[in-house]
């Protein structure tokens, strides 16, 4: 185990960590945002730049500072290697150029956008965003279009993270999903707009820090923060069958992956529960899941705000009330 | 005129050929090497003459190599950079068009130092006629025992292939390089790890420029420490230079490192001055992302000392008076040529070439060209310029590769030192206007 220190605070990982993982071993606010990396996605990470840190000392052995700020994401930790995140200026100044760079050619249509709510670009915006800006250009546009029957894409709020282009490699067995032109107009597509063919091609929607692929089987149909998400697992052949089954009164409106507080699909009996288009799409009547008990969203989102509190983490899930 | 050692034989007739080569002294090099040298004597040799990556950085090869992880049972990859494709550089190109078994004999001997068995040459999509030379050099080499099995019954075995680029400008990062010769997406890769680890396949490479792997040539006849002779300083050797824009006689010159940029421009055996009589305005002595200099920084430093052409020397003053000897595209403009349109045009081809894989330099390089072609063409106002200044700070150094920061010095500088040029846009945008195809009638006298 080596020992390094982000924030002030001390903490000791094993050798090869990234930064990243590093702060979240503490937690809390000394944790950078993270707009393309992903755990459980293989490569991902080191494009959007958003989690930039200083590092003021490179380790012990050689304590000189990193001229730039470097991506925590994809950077190993050293011994004795001392970064400064929230208690940079610098960290500050970069992280509001990066998340204004984002936001240039983003539509900011947060009101009719079914990601509000739990959309990373949203909090980004709200912590390290301006309330004006300096952008008088034209805004890039796409037409919105179908990969498959069940998932909408809308290349307007994309930030090119390429976790979907991941998890498609990594996920399906074609590689039918990617990336075209470069530059300013790279964009996500499949292959001529072919559907995605595979039984779990719906995690990309799971994986979207905003909202470019959407659920057309839940577009349009509620805001999210007016639903109750629960915890609920099904008898599946395909996938392990644990989800979260997103409620309104006795109806299931969507089902979605097991997130955690980063954003991320949890791992369950070590392996990460990926849920198959079955689940996803499919089974929306409640007879078909067994509800578990309500799902703790307990990052800062509008999700968790006035729906239900955990009274006492040690009584279970069934003296949870309702607000 | 100064010691050539890249194009000593350019005037040969039919020196592209192999006969001719031979006969003019080729492949002694590869002799040399094989017969009575180790790898690590070679490898001490590039060391001893304090070569530097001629590709733009300027980092020393020698250096380079000894980076270059050797683990037992893993093939080692040499890959030369031919995808030159930096405005204003052409270096590369006149090289493997005139002398392709240059490049051919130094692929040989640079691979038999890194101990690389299969080596490539990625040549840039645009230079398909190249391709078809080097291609023919090579068959040639083939033909001849330079290449394949057990060369000159040392033992030693290489295979040396070409791989066409698609066109890109971001293929000539090494890992991008790397991403697209193993028929991915041009993307250049997150380091570390650098390729001297983990590069090609996931195996050890090293990824040198067409012009830095010709001089291992010279460097093995006459020996390290004789090229090291020539040039000043840390900047030893001849390099490539190719001069264009107003210039009376542009082309590739092999200059002496160290000579003055002075002499380079006005004197008649180099570029022979400023075409049609008309005055110096400014110079980009490296490729189009070095900063640009002011006519009175081109010849002389800050200090007042003579400028010399050589890493240290065009760097001198650091950007706020210097610039960078870069990959040698020296593109000089006359007093009629308008900044302002020379910095949307350049921030034009990088918002074009940028990868779009990290978002500073995916929208930046695209924001910079918005708000500069607004300027060119008469719609600024002056909070523009502010705005460029703090765009490109914040691209600088935050992207993945160095394209982010290629395109931001090229504007950072045009602003700090023509700022009264782009004020002058926005106070006359129908003059700005008038002047839209290039040629500025003079209305801002020389700084």
């Amino acid at each position: 185990m080596i020992k390094v220190i982000v924030d002030d605070i001390e903490v000791a990982v094993e050798p090869g960590t990234t930064i990243l993982n590093a702060a979240r071993k503490i937690g809390g606010d000394v944790v950078p945002p993270a707009m393309c990396y992903y755990s459980k996605l293989e490569g991902s990470g080191g494009k959007c730049r958003t989690c930039l840190v200083e590092v003021a000392a490179g380790s012990t052995a050689d304590p000189r500072p990193m001229p730039k700020l470097v991506a925590s994401c994809s950077t190993p930790v050293q011994d004795g290697m001392i970064i400064k995140n929230k208690t940079s200026q610098r960290v500050h100044e970069n992280r509001a150029a990066v998340t204004e760079f984002l936001l240039i050619n983003h539509p900011l249509d947060c009101p009719v956008c079914d990601q509000a709510g739990e959309c990373h670009l949203q909090d980004l915006g709200f912590e390290h965003g301006k309330a004006g800006t300096r952008y008088e250009e034209e805004r890039r546009t796409y037409d919105p279009i179908d990969i498959g029957d069940k998932i909408k894409l809308h290349m307007n709020r994309c930030i090119l993270c390429y976790r979907c282009v991941y998890t498609a490699n990594q996920l399906t067995d074609k590689r039918v999903h990617g990336v075209m032109h470069r530059g300013e107009h790279a964009e996500i597509s499949t292959y001529i707009e072919q559907a995605i063919d595979n039984d779990f091609s719906g995690n990309v929607i799971d994986v979207c820090p905003v909202g470019a692929l959407t659920d057309k089987t839940f577009r349009f149909k509620s805001r999210v923060w007016f639903l109750k998400p629960m915890n609920a697992s099904c008898e599946c052949t395909k996938c392990a069958g644990k989800a979260v089954v997103w409620m309104f009164g006795d109806e299931i409106y969507r089902v979605t992956g097991r997130k955690d507080q980063y954003g991320e699909v949890e791992d369950i009996d070590g392996k990460t529960a990926w849920i198959c288009n079955d689940c996803r799409f499919d089974k929306k009547d409640k007879s078909k899941w067994t509800i578990e008990g309500p799902r703790v969203i307990n990052r800062h989102s509008v999700i968790s705000q006035g729906q239900y509190v955990l009274q006492d983490p040690n009584l279970g899930a069934k003296k949870l009330t309702n607000k | 005129m100064g010691r050539k050692l890249l194009l000593e034989h350019i005037n040969v007739p039919g020196i592209e050929s192999y006969d001719v080569y031979r006969k003019n002294g080729g492949y002694r090099a590869v002799e040399k090497a094989l017969k009575s040298m180790s790898p690590q004597n070679v490898v001490e040799e590039v060391q001893a003459s304090g070569l530097r990556g001629r590709g733009g950085a300027g980092f020393p090869t020698g250096m380079k190599w000894s980076f270059l992880a050797k683990p037992e049972g893993v093939p080692r990859y040499l890959l030369c950079n031919a995808d030159e494709s930096e405005p204003g550089t052409f270096k590369d190109r006149y090289l493997m068009e005139h002398i392709p078994h240059l490049l051919v004999e130094g692929m040989i001997v640079s691979s038999y130092a890194l101990g690389c068995n299969q080596s490539y040459i990625y040549i840039r999509g645009e230079y398909m006629w190249v391709l078809e030379i080097v291609e023919k050099a090579i068959a040639e080499a083939y033909a001849n025992g330079w290449l394949g099995k057990n060369i000159l019954g040392s033992g030693y075995d290489l295979d040396l292939a070409i791989a066409p680029g698609g066109g890109a400008y971001i293929c000539g990062e090494e890992t991008a390089l790397i991403e697209s010769l193993e028929g991915k997406r041009g993307n250049p890769r997150i380091k570390p790890p650098f390729p001297a680890v983990k590069g090609l396949w996931g195996c050890p490479t090293v990824v040198n420029n067409v012009e830095s792997i010709a001089a291992v040539v010279p460097i093995v006849n006459d020996g390290g420490a004789e090229y090291a002779k020539i040039g000043i300083g840390k900047s030893t050797g001849t390099k490539l230079i190719s001069a264009c824009g107003n210039l009376v006689k542009p082309g590739v010159y092999e200059i002496e490192l160290g000579m003055s940029v002075e002499e380079f421009i006005y004197s008649d055996e180099w570029c022979g001055g400023i075409a049609n009589g008309k005055k110096l305005k400014a110079c980009v002595p490296g490729g189009s992302s070095v900063p640009i200099l002011p006519a009175n920084l081109v010849t002389k430093t800050a200090e007042g000392t003579d400028r010399l052409m050589s890493y240290e020397g065009l760097s001198e003053g650091g950007f706020a008076t210097g610039s960078m000897l870069g990959s040698g595209g020296f593109i000089v403009f006359d007093e009629d040529q308008c900044i302002v349109r020379n910095t949307w045009n350049f921030s034009r081809f990088y918002a074009h070439e940028s990868c779009g894989q990290c978002s500073p330099c995916r929208e930046g390089t695209g924001w910079m060209e918005k708000v500069l072609h607004r300027l060119e063409y008469g719609h600024g106002n002056m909070r523009d310029i502010d705005l460029l200044e703090e765009i490109n700070k914040k691209i600088e150094g935050n992207t993945i590769c160095p394209l982010g920061d290629a395109a931001a010095w090229p504007v950072a500088a045009a602003i700090r030192h023509f700022r009264e040029e782009f004020e002058w846009h926005v106070t006359h945008p129908d003059e700005a206007q008038k002047r839209n195809f290039g040629i500025a009638s003079n209305h801002i006298p020389l700084v």
